[in-house]
């Protein structure tokens, strides 16, 4: 584990997400009403849709594009939907939110 | 000629016997129907959730004019029956004589007003029909309204209930030890107690009134024990008595009611009695169940069929939402009774049954009253439950070591179990209904009535819907808004008003949402209901809104944006269009389009640029075109007579002033509006929401137009002759939209559910109606009517409308 800090808590809005650039794309980390932190791949599979922007519900995220619902938990889409997301550690700490690098790595590399 | 068919009270019993005398013999009378009230046949029992708010009047109607007049109905309503000449065969009233053959007497009863000194004050009312709610209302519309409701009964805290959720300051008095004596013991009358309490009101058991006090109008209640309680009204509800007057002065054998015999005939053979008025084997009764029963033989009867009334057990529920409690037989203590009580406090549950002889004779429950028809049943029936008394309490789910599944609870009951009391359908001829093709609760109530009436048995009857169709079953016309409630947007939008529910946790928590924050169907509907109906205490939030009013930018399928800044009335000027020039120049906008609407369109932002370009725009001073909103979108002009040879008015200004009045205002759908200069039309004004026409007298206003997934000419709303009025009429409009329709629903399709008519008379007929909801309107754009660009073109918006964090060194190490 290599936990990078990438920025506040309070930076995200509650309900809501803000993403983060990687070398392969989006990221989108969400933080839930509970404040709880998911980190999961900004892309819907159905047609690209920015997850990120997505309205957020318990710990689902719809995609803004054509309302398929996702678990940020399991990244699986819900209903009757199928398709998958990929998610990644994501953690808070002192107010501070934190991502896997390496974990984000692995995802450049694959 | 026919026979003539007169019928006194245009009450619940009447209207159900016409309805079985039409179904099956639709020629025989000649009918006419006398009715005190100015109105024709409402579900009366729903008079509680009218004053409550949680339904409108129009929504309670059982037969409107039309039904009158397809069955060849004279109506004769706010008109009463002073005088029956048995001799003559005519009825009197103020306006003359009518001869009858036949007659009925549906009078239903009085309300008891309690014989104290002030009982005649003006304040002091009922509680029996529309009028009554009405003066409730008004009450209740004062500042800081406080009512005395006398009576602890079904309908003393169905009134208290009702009045308190429309804000008043209710005391309930209740001459008794506990609430509804008879129909709860002291237990189940201490938890609704509580319950009421708990949501406001005072209750004062063993309440003698003494007096009523006040001058010229009701001020006070007096009691014997001293207590004084001001009150602006005193709703009486301390009883009822049989309307039997007429009768009584027609000679008719009188008792406590009209004495009927089985067949419903009075001691006089050519005239009928039934409902409330009537006395039949000594009793009387208080609610409908057994009138739809008395009604149905009446019409046989009327028939010259055989058919006989033999009496009905009644039970009980109280309609007020968010109680639970049934009752039915009899529950008082003896020695020849052995009881059953089950009592969970946590849960706020409390169950008692009366057992005499190893049969049920009572029960009362409070707080879970979902087997309360299976014990009826058993209680009807008479049935032996000795083998069962161990898990009697339990319900239906528990015997016969059966799951606990409800579906196979309902599975289980017999064909002769009633499922709906009000109207005494059993299973049997739900699943009969089901076989004939009532696939779903609507048809279902057309062609049995079950849950027609007060509709606590909906679920019931859904179950069996359910268990006898299986997979076929659809669900109720009436949608929930989304799985996180089964309240239909309809419910949400007057509950929201009627509790004064202003924010979104309130909403989910009084109205007992499934989900810990909604979801994105139910949230975006909610955020709007709160905002448009509480602008000056909700707080718009971001978050329940959907992508492209969040980044105030219409989203495209490459999850680029487009940016349409506004152009009053499609008015622009060499200045503008440079800066329109010179931002696609700057963020590289791949597209510049005209839209249907006359706007320029922008497509191909980038996010992350929109701030920036927001910040440029504005200094143009051109502002967001919410072409991406669930609010106002343009309004489309043609030239007018500035320039056309055509134009009578100068559609153009017009155009401006009403985009310039209306933007910013959030809607349940987006809106849009056009002006026309003269009949050609050349602005396409009659397939817009609002359009209008101006011609050489004035202005035509036409609203419910639709050029999307359905065509829709508009239909005529108001001609007015000056340009002011068009403007009033056009902002009130859109208020009454902005008020009363689902989220989601275009003016037409809201327009077809509430009828022009109805709007007319609010928004065109009724000039202080016109006026308020102008005023609403114009309260709610002074917190709503801004630029969201000029707000979000800053440093903090660039800032949120970044990335995060940029983790791509770090990756590509
Ligand atoms: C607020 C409220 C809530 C209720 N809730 C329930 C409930 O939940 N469950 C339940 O089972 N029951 C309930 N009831 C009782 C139920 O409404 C009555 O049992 C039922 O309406 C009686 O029907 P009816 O036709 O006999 O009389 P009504 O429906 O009262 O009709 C009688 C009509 O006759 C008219 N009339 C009287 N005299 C004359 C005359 N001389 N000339 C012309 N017209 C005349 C009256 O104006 C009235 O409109 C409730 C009643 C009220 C008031
Ligand atoms: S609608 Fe009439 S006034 Fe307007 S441009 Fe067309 S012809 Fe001229
Ligand atoms: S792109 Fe996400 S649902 Fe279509």
């Amino acid at each position: 584990m290599n936990w990078v800090d990438i920025g506040a808590l309070d930076d995200i809005p509650q309900r809501g997400a803000r993403v983060v650039k990687t070398a392969m794309g989006c990221v989108a980390v969400f933080r839930t009403r509970d404040d709880q932190v998911f980190a999961t791949s900004d892309r819907c599979p159905h047609k690209g849709g920015p997850l990120s922007e997505g309205i957020v519900h318990g710990h689902k995220v719809t995609c803004p594009l054509h309302n398929w619902v996702f678990s940020l938990e399991t990244g699986e889409a819900e209903g009757a939907d199928e398709g998958q997301i990929s998610t990644y550690s994501a953690r808070v700490q002192d107010g501070r939110v934190y991502l896997d690098a390496t974990e984000l790595m692995k995802r450049s590399a694959a | 000629m026919r026979p003539r068919l007169v019928v006194i009270g245009a009450g619940m019993a009447s209207g159900r016997a016409l309805e079985h005398l039409f179904d099956a013999a639709p020629d025989a009378y000649d009918v006419t129907l006398f009715g005190s009230e100015p109105r024709g046949n409402y579900n009366r029992i729903m008079l509680s959730p009218v004053l409550s708010g949680e339904k409108t009047y129009e929504e309670i109607v059982t037969h409107d004019a039309e039904w009158y007049t397809e069955h060849g109905v004279t109506c004769r309503f706010g008109e009463t029956v002073t005088r029956i000449d048995r001799d003559r065969k005519i009825v009197v009233t103020a306006k003359g004589e009518t001869s009858y053959d036949k007659l009925i007497v549906a009078t239903g009863s009085a309300p008891f007003i309690i014989p104290v000194p002030g009982k005649d004050l003006p304040g002091v009312m009922a509680y029996r029909d529309l009028d009554d709610v009405h003066k409730m209302l008004d009450a209740a519309e004062k500042p800081n309204p406080k009512a005395v409701v006398i009576g602890g009964g079904l309908l003393g805290l169905e009134a208290a209930a009702g009045l308190q959720m429309r804000g008043m300051k209710v005391t309930v008095l209740h001459l008794m030890g506990h609430l509804m004596e008879r129909q709860l013991d002291p237990a189940a009358g201490y938890l609704l107690r509580k319950e009421l309490e708990g949501r406001g009101i005072r209750v004062h058991c063993e309440a003698a009134t003494k007096a009523i006090l006040g001058e010229e109008k009701v001020e006070a209640v007096l009691l014997e024990d001293g207590t004084v309680y001001d009150a602006d009204i005193v709703v009486m509800a301390a009883g009822i008595r049989p309307e039997t007057r007429i009768a009584t002065d027609a000679e008719l054998e009188v008792e406590r009611g009209i004495v009927v015999n089985d067949q419903m005939v009075t001691s006089d053979p050519d005239i009928l009695a039934f409902g409330e008025c009537v006395q039949h084997e000594g009793i009387v009764y208080g609610l409908v169940a057994p009138l739809y029963e008395m009604a149905k033989v009446a019409a046989k009867t009327l028939q010259g069929e055989d058919a006989a009334y033999r009496g009905s057990q009644t039970s009980t529920k109280l309609k007020v939402t968010g109680v639970d409690l049934f009752s039915a037989g009899d529950f008082a203590d003896g020695d020849d009774r052995d009881e059953i009580v089950f009592r969970d406090p946590s849960r706020g549950v409390y169950k008692r049954l009366v057992l005499k002889e190893n049969r049920l004779i009572g029960a009362v429950m409070y707080g879970d009253t979902q087997d309360g028809s299976w014990f009826f049943g058993l209680q009807k029936d008479g049935t032996d439950v000795a083998e069962m008394r161990d898990t009697l309490i339990f319900g239906p789910a528990f015997q016969g070591g059966a799951s606990v599944d409800p579906m196979a609870a309902v599975a289980a009951l017999p064909d002769e179990a009633e499922i709906c009391g009000c109207n005494g359908v059993c299973k049997g001829q739900i699943v009969q209904a089901i076989q004939d093709g009532a696939t779903d609760l609507g048809a279902m109530r057309a062609v049995t009535k079950a849950s027609g009436s007060c509709g606590t048995c909906t679920g019931l009857v859904e179950q069996v819907l359910a268990v006898t169709l299986g997979d076929d079953f659809v669900l109720p016309t009436a949608q929930p808004v989304c799985g996180c409630t089964d309240l239909t947007h309809e419910d949400v939008r007057r509950l929201i008003k009627s509790q004064e529910l202003k924010s979104m946790p309130a909403v989910m928590q009084e109205l007992d949402w499934k989900t810990s924050c909604g979801c994105h169907v139910c949230r975006p509907a909610l955020n709007f209901y709160l905002l448009a109906d509480w602008p000056a205490e909700y707080r718009d939030d971001p978050q329940s809104r959907f992508v492209n009013e969040r980044n105030h930018a219409n989203i495209q399928k490459d999850g680029t944006y487009s940016v349409v800044p506004r152009m009053w009335g499609g008015l622009t000027n060499p200045r503008e269009l440079r800066a329109i020039a010179d931002a696609a120049d700057k963020y590289n906008v791949p597209t510049v389009k005209v839209t249907g609407g006359q706007r320029i369109d922008l497509l191909g932002v980038k996010k992350e640029d929109l701030p920036r370009m927001w910040a440029d725009l504005n200094a143009a001073g051109l502002v967001s075109g919410h072409a991406y909103s669930k609010g106002l979108r343009t309004v489309k002009t043609c030239v007018g007579k500035e320039h056309c040879r055509f134009g009578t008015q100068d559609s153009t200004g017009l155009g401006v002033k009403l985009e310039k009045r209306l933007w910013g205002s959030w809607t349940p759908h987006k809106v849009k509006l056009a002006v026309s200069g003269c009949p050609r039309n050349c602005a396409e004004a009659t397939c817009k929401d609002v359009g209008i026409v101006c011609v050489d007298s004035g202005y035509e206003v036409s609203v419910g137009g639709a050029a999307g997934m359905d065509l829709k000419e508009t239909e005529a709303l108001a001609k007015v002759t000056s340009e002011q009025e068009a403007i009033d009429v056009t902002v009130a409009f859109v208020q009454l939209f902005r008020e009363n329709a689902k989220y989601l629903d275009r003016p037409y399709k809201w327009l077809a559910k509430v009828g022009l008519d109805w709007v007319k008379a609010r928004v065109v007929d009724d000039l202080a109606e016109r006026q308020m909801l102008i005023e609403r309107f114009d309260l709610s754009q002074s917190i709503y009517q801004k630029d969201p660009w000029a707000e979000r073109a800053n440093a903090d918006a660039q800032h949120a409308m970044a990335p995060l964090a940029n983790l791509t060194l770090e990756a590509a190490e």
